[in-house]
């Protein structure tokens, strides 16, 4: 025989709140922060890079132009990707021994397997632009590691817009 | 469910499955030794209880719980406590105090601060030492060495208003395994006093997270549902993303980057080896396991698009389900296997979608002005739950994207996952600022949130079935 019970759940007694509103992350004063620049360290120690190596990119087509950025959600290439992915394909066509990956980053501000794959989507479109402009793409790997490698570590906007970003990598 | 009397206190035996790890191919250079499998635990029938209505009708979160110390027939040695099943006996009754009380449930009272029942009061309560402590339920329970070395454990729970038995359940466990038969006795009274499924005998899978922001250490890690029994299944050499049990906790998927790229690995548990959940160079992502455990979902990035795809646990062809252009990733199956609800960017921004569990009839079901992702479905059916990817809150909402409740209100919460009873909804928080992670929890009332003890910062929470 079945047993009923008399005493009420009381879990379902919740409140009824509003469906989703629109609310875009919110925007405080900027808090304390610290932020470490979004260019490739320095090179260590003296001497001339030697062509194949990181340093000897990052040297010949200056630290600003390895790296491209994205607005929140997007992975379009703008007129000054343009101009940073000419700079690295004009290096690219005269090393062409040189293999690189183009690595895809989100920020913090999305879920996490969404930004996986939207850093993925951001390296192939740096990727394809390259390759538009005459770079085998047998030369270019390309790998996302979404929100899991910021190099800006505040949370506000200035340091979202520095990790929205793919960043070419040359493979030693 | 009330068991009838077969055979009371006996028991008969079934063979703990220990296994042994086995060496780590090349592929699995990420790992730590296997964690041990799980020993079998097989319910004693106790007999019948009391077939009658629970005589408390005020609020379940008022309702006075005493749950004094286990009693033992004698004190013999056990590896389950050095100090013999005596004090074991107590360590019981602290297991399922802090389940009910961690998880808000009623108002239980410990073994510390009530008297000790003598073994024979466990079946013929002394009526008058509890009557006056304010406890309108009594737990009693008791353990026994037994000369296999196994330990019989037992558990009532009685009316005081009644003076009578409502329930009772036994089971015998190897002594590795005394904790999960006082889970299955917090289990016990809380699914008798509410009515609901159990959800306290079950496991967490998870990402451990140290280190600082921008050079984070993640590793696969395993626990028990009130966070004992935790392991650290991968090193941490590289980072370790997204994890979920199978349904049978036999193998565990997760997103490894130890051959450089984020793919997807099938842990098995008994041997603490792993393989690819396809063989593509593509990066894959999102991994998920079918009700029936047969099949597993994952997302994979072909040219920058990501797709979902289905391919069976043993193997062989996957079947692609989505071809929008942008990003489909995730998905979350119906309890009867037959839908799948996932994530879309394809109208432009993130929206949950449901689709047949063949890839047809795919529809948008979120329609609010803010992004919704990762989608879970409800071991129950009724709710979906999600992460709100504009305010990063976790709501739930209906299977056709109606009623929409916010449950959090971190600084951002994200990646829900349901306790096996679909009651209660776990997520991670991230704070602003530090990057710090942690694991928590809130019920479906939204009001009693908490955090989970983790030894370090955690994310990524998977919450298994109910043990098999």
């Amino acid at each position: 025989m079945n047993t009923r019970l008399t005493a009420t759940v009381c879990l379902a007694s919740a409140l009824a709140l509003a469906a989703c509103k629109k609310q875009p992350p919110e925007e405080l004063p900027p808090p304390p922060q610290q932020t470490v620049p979004a260019t490739t360290p320095a090179p260590n120690g003296p001497g001339v890079a030697a062509p194949g190596t990181q340093r000897h990119f990052t040297e010949t087509v200056g630290a600003q132009n390895t790296v491209v950025y994205f607005d929140t959600d997007r992975y379009n290439i703008d007129a000054e990707d343009t101009r940073r992915l000419q700079v690295q394909a004009q290096y690219f066509s005269q090393y062409p021994q040189i293999t690189f990956t183009v690595e895809g980053h989100a920020d913090e501000r999305g879920t996490r397997e969404y930004n996986l794959a939207l850093g993925e989507r951001r390296a192939n479109a740096a990727k394809n632009y390259l390759v538009s402009l005459g770079i085998p793409a047998t030369r270019i790997r390309t790998v996302s590691y979404g929100k899991e490698r910021p190099v800006a570590l505040g949370s506000n906007e200035s340091a979202w817009a520095q990790n929205r970003r793919a960043a070419s990598v040359v493979i030693n | 469910m009330i068991s009838r009397i077969l055979a009371p206190l006996l028991a008969p035996l079934l063979t703990g499955a220990a296994l042994i790890a086995t060496p780590l191919s090349a592929q699995n250079q990420d790992l730590g030794e296997a964690p041990p499998e799980g020993g079998v635990i097989e319910t004693v029938d106790e007999g019948e209880g009391l077939n009658v209505s629970v005589s408390y009708e005020g609020r379940l979160d008022d309702l006075g719980i005493a749950i004094p110390a286990f009693a033992t027939d004698r004190n013999v040695p056990t590896p389950a406590n050095q100090s013999g099943t005596s004090a074991l006996g107590i360590e019981l009754a602290r297991v399922i105090t802090s389940d009910l009380r961690n998880n808000g449930l009623f108002k239980p009272t410990g073994p510390d601060s009530l008297p000790t029942p003598s073994y024979s009061e466990i079946t013929a309560p002394a009526w008058g030492t509890w009557s006056s402590r304010n406890a309108e339920m009594l737990v009693h329970g008791y353990v026994r060495g037994r000369s296999d070395g196994k330990l019989t454990i037992g558990c009532y729970l009685y009316d005081m208003a009644l003076r009578d038995e409502l329930v009772r359940e036994g089971w015998v466990v190897p002594p590795s395994d005394w904790r999960r038969a006082a889970h299955k006795c917090a289990d016990l009274v809380y699914s008798r006093l509410t009515g609901e499924s159990p959800f306290f005998d079950s496991r967490i899978a998870y990402i451990a997270e140290t280190g600082p922001k921008d050079n984070r250490t993640k590793r696969l890690a395993i626990m028990d549902s009130d966070g004992a029994n935790h392991r650290f299944i991968t090193t941490g050499r590289t980072t370790a993303l997204t994890p979920r049990y199978s349904p049978d906790y036999r193998q565990l998927v997760y997103l490894s980057y130890v051959d450089g790229n984020p793919r997807i690995y099938v842990y098995d548990v008994g041997t603490g080896s792993q393989t690819l959940v396809t063989e593509s160079a593509n990066p894959t992502f999102a991994p998920r396991w079918s009700p029936d455990g047969r099949y597993i979902l994952y997302s994979m990035a072909v040219g920058g698009n990501t797709d979902i795809y289905r391919v069976p646990v043993t193997g062989g062809q996957s079947t692609r389900l989505t071809d929008a252009p942008g990003i489909d990733i995730g998905g979350s199956f119906s309890p009867d296997g037959r839908q799948i609800v996932f994530e879309s960017d394809r109208s432009g921004n993130q929206q949950c979608y449901i689709m047949n569990a063949d890839g047809t009839n795919q529809r948008r079901i979120s329609f609010g002005s803010s992004r919704c992702a990762t989608p879970e479905w409800s071991p129950r059916g009724d709710q979906i739950a999600f992460t709100n990817a504009s305010n990063f809150n976790i709501y739930v909402m209906t299977p056709s994207g109606g009623n929409a409740r916010r449950l959090t209100s971190g600084w951002q919460d994200e990646a829900p996952t349901w306790s096996p009873n679909g009651r209660i909804v776990q997520f991670f928080r991230t704070e602003r600022n530090s990057g710090n992670t942690g694991l928590w929890q809130v019920d479906l009332t939204g009001e009693n949130e908490r955090q989970l003890p983790t030894p370090v910062d955690g994310s990524d929470p998977a919450w298994g079935p109910i043990l098999p």
